[in-house]
């Protein structure tokens, strides 16, 4: 339904002193947002070290991103935290608030502190204390060298210097900071479904499962976007993490996007390049959120 | 697109690229212009005429030792030249490399600052003219006199920032820093092996302290450096100082030749024979000398930076020498260079006066003064020796290197990205996922990318 275009204004209809009242913040926004996000593209498209005069690169800063082994892995990575940091703390969360909206906890607020506490901890310090936890004498390795002694086999190992369980032992911090956000989402949203549904359903003879899939899935369906989108970006932009635990290593096997762009501006002078990566991983988070809002927009249109 | 938002967010859209097409017609960073050469004549020497002048000085000499040198230093300077008050700006080493590369290229750079060695610092700064030759005040002070060639090649580079050890001086360092073998006496007593004097006799100690169940090397290489120094120690030993030069500097020579591949497979021998430690790539480089120092590690292949943390934790019980050399008696080669350079920036309005200073801090009683707040001083100091057992034996290590003309470059020199794609395969070298002919070839894929560049 879009309002008639003519000469007369509708009332209430905006008017143009609106510009004038949002224009501080228009202009605010358009320095430190817009320029730089022109700048950004600009400087993509050179070969440039930051320093001297940028040579005219084309497309071709672009070209490497999409051909160069160890850049397609870095943002192959990212989608790999995508699972850790938003699809399992998602499903963890469902599966708590199943359990907390059929029975009734006692000490609800306490373990809803408890798991919304990562949010609230600065991801560097949450990446120190995750280093320590996973050094290969850290507690995560004494737990394991305590099963074994009781005859398990060895699990212990240095995590963040395995090449083939660096990238998970990231992503379980990710999912361990983002479950409390996604279930105290889910816990609001679970509160505004009426109790005569759930009544109903148990009337009908609906077992755990069932009542899940009719009831409280989709009084969720807006929670679960917002959630979706806040924990993809985290998972998208992460870089204080890796910065901190790995650097990247060992060899590639944790590098991600956002690495890389400090990486190739600061330490190896490719700052056109870097730009690329940059808004590359921007047109990634726009594309994903984009698609997880018209997911959780699309369903409903459908119920 | 069905509604006049889409047309909007198009129209939007086909804004931001004009806006960005119209800007794309001048390239980033233009308007660079390099500094006018100055002749010595020119040059004065006489700070004490300069007038009242505040000289900004941006370093990273934060940590303790070093931290006091450089404050008694400018202490000294502002009071033999009262007219000069200096303005220290300190940073830590990574605050100041991204923060340096910024302020050159902002129109009110600081006038002396610490540019690091390599392509990707001062080879960038000097192509991009933010430095200024010290060649004029060389010929004026004398500076490649009081250095060796060895330590002055390491500061300097051509005006192309494309060949390190060549072209015009750009820097000099206060400092001196080597790669060796830190021993822990205890260890060494308790497994009834002497310091070893040859190379030989060093894998030895390291299968014996094997096999009495001790762990022989401790070793940290979480953040890859650890391991491409410990690979450069090797090579030395197997391929020569002159190959090692020539290799890093780009003069020719190959990272698959020969020894330098053994140098590859006897780190990957080390690691399977469990010589170094079975987490090696999880530990993090400034843990090893905990580790280290807590007796897991009977040797420790580190620079001389870890030296006061380790006279801390040890006293006289850990040691240091160069790395053995094959042949008893033969002068020791080992990696190293010198403290991050001061250099003169090209904008600055004191040009006279940052080279009078860096004189002044580079001066024999500079190196006296380093001497006694703890530091490796990188020339003999005069009248000073070190009181602490483990600085007597790295400045007699020092000493036998600089005599012997043993230091080789950093490997990481060799290209501004060797960091990352020669760390990374040898992180999978110790952890067995790769051969020492695969990692050498992708050092050399990354050293042919670089030189063809």
């Amino acid at each position: 339904m879009t309002p008639p275009r003519g000469k007369g204004r509708p009332p209430g209809a905006p008017r143009n002193i609106g510009w004038l009242y949002v224009l501080p913040a228009l202009l605010v926004y358009a320095a430190f947002l817009v320029w730089p996000v022109i700048r950004g593209v600009w400087f993509s498209l050179y070969e440039w070290d930051g320093l001297g005069t940028g040579t005219w690169a084309g497309l071709s800063n672009y070209a490497r991103v999409a051909t160069d082994a160890s850049l397609r892995g870095a943002f192959g990575h990212a989608l790999v935290l995508v699972v850790f940091y938003a699809v399992i703390p998602c499903l963890l969360a469902f599966v708590l608030v199943a359990a907390v909206s059929r029975t009734r906890v006692r000490g609800l607020a306490f373990f809803r502190t408890v798991l919304f506490l990562p949010q609230v901890i600065a991801m560097v310090a949450v990446a120190v204390a995750w280093q320590w936890m996973y050094s290969p004498d850290g507690p995560v390795n004494g737990f394991l060298r305590l099963l074994h002694t009781l005859g398990l086999p060895d699990w212990s190992r240095g995590w963040l210097g395995d090449f083939d369980l660096a990238l998970p032992a990231v992503g379980l911090v990710g999912t361990w900071v983002e479950v409390g956000l996604a279930m105290v989402l889910f816990l609001a949203g679970v509160q505004k479904i009426p109790r005569e549904l759930y009544e109903a359903a148990r009337i009908d003879g609906a077992g755990p499962v069932a009542e899940f899939r009719a009831v409280t899935l989709p009084g969720l369906r807006r929670e679960l976007g917002v959630a979706l989108t806040l924990t993809s970006v985290a998972a998208l932009r992460n870089f204080d993490l890796v910065y901190v635990t790995t650097k990247g290593g060992p060899g590639e096997a944790t590098k991600v996007p956002a690495y890389e762009v400090y990486h190739r501006t600061f330490e190896t002078g490719e700052v056109g390049l870097a730009c690329a990566i940059g808004v590359t991983l921007a047109a990634l988070v726009f594309a994903l959120t984009a698609g997880i809002s018209r997911l959780a927009e699309g369903r409903r249109g459908a119920a | 697109m069905q509604t006049p938002v889409g047309r909007r967010t198009l129209l939007g859209t086909a804004v931001l690229g004009a806006a960005a097409l119209a800007a794309a017609a001048c390239a980033p960073g233009g308007g660079g212009d390099r500094p006018a050469a100055r002749t010595p004549a020119s040059v004065s020497t006489d700070v004490a005429k300069a007038g009242n002048v505040t000289l900004t000085v941006w370093d990273q000499e934060v940590q303790g030792g070093q931290r006091r040198q450089i404050e008694k230093l400018n202490a000294a300077f502002q009071t033999k030249y009262p007219n000069v008050r200096i303005n220290r700006v300190a940073r830590s080493f990574t605050d100041l490399q991204k923060t340096l590369r910024l302020a050159l290229s902002g129109g009110n750079p600081p006038d002396v600052v610490q540019a690091n060695q390599g392509y990707a610092a001062m080879g960038q700064f000097v192509k991009a003219g933010m430095l200024l030759s010290l060649k004029p005040y060389d010929q004026v002070y004398g500076w490649t006199k009081r250095y060796p060639k060895g330590l002055t090649d390491l500061n300097s580079v051509t005006p192309d920032g494309r060949s390190i050890g060549s072209g015009d001086l750009y820097g000099l360092s206060l400092n001196g820093e080597i790669v060796g073998v830190y021993y822990n006496k205890d260890k060494l007593a308790e497994i009834g092996v002497q310091p070893p004097k040859t190379w030989d006799e060093f894998e030895q100690a390291l299968a014996t302290a094997k096999s009495r169940g001790e762990q022989p090397l401790a070793f940290g290489n979480l953040e890859k450096l650890p391991g491409i120094q410990l690979y450069g120690v090797v090579q030395d030993q197997l391929t020569g100082k002159d190959k090692v030069r020539d290799l890093v500097f780009g003069r020719g020579g190959a990272w698959t030749d020969g020894p330098n591949v053994q140098a590859a497979q006897k780190l990957a021998d080390w690691a399977r024979q469990g010589y170094l430690n079975k987490d090696a790539n999880a530990v993090k480089w400034d843990d090893t000398p905990v580790d280290f120092a807590r007796g897991r590690g009977v040797f420790m292949i580190g620079g001389t930076w870890w030296a006061a943390d380790l006279h801390d934790r040890m006293k006289d019980r850990v040691g240091f020498m160069a790395p053995p050399p094959r042949q008893a008696g033969a002068p020791p080669t080992t990696m190293g260079g010198e403290s991050l350079p001061f250099s003169i920036t090209a904008k600055s309005r004191h040009p006279d006066v940052a080279a009078a200073y860096i004189n002044f801090i580079t001066s024999p009683e500079a190196m006296d003064v380093s001497v006694e707040t703890g530091n490796l001083p990188v020339l003999k100091p005069p009248t000073r020796q070190p009181a602490e057992p483990v600085m007597k034996d790295i400045a007699a290590a020092w000493d036998a290197l600089s005599r012997g003309d043993g230091i080789t470059p950093y490997l990481d020199y060799a290209t501004p990205t060797f960091g990352d794609a020669f760390g990374g395969p040898l992180q999978e070298l110790v952890a067995g996922r790769t051969t020492a002919d695969r990692a050498m070839q992708a050092a050399q894929k990354d050293y042919t990318t670089f030189l063809k560049k």
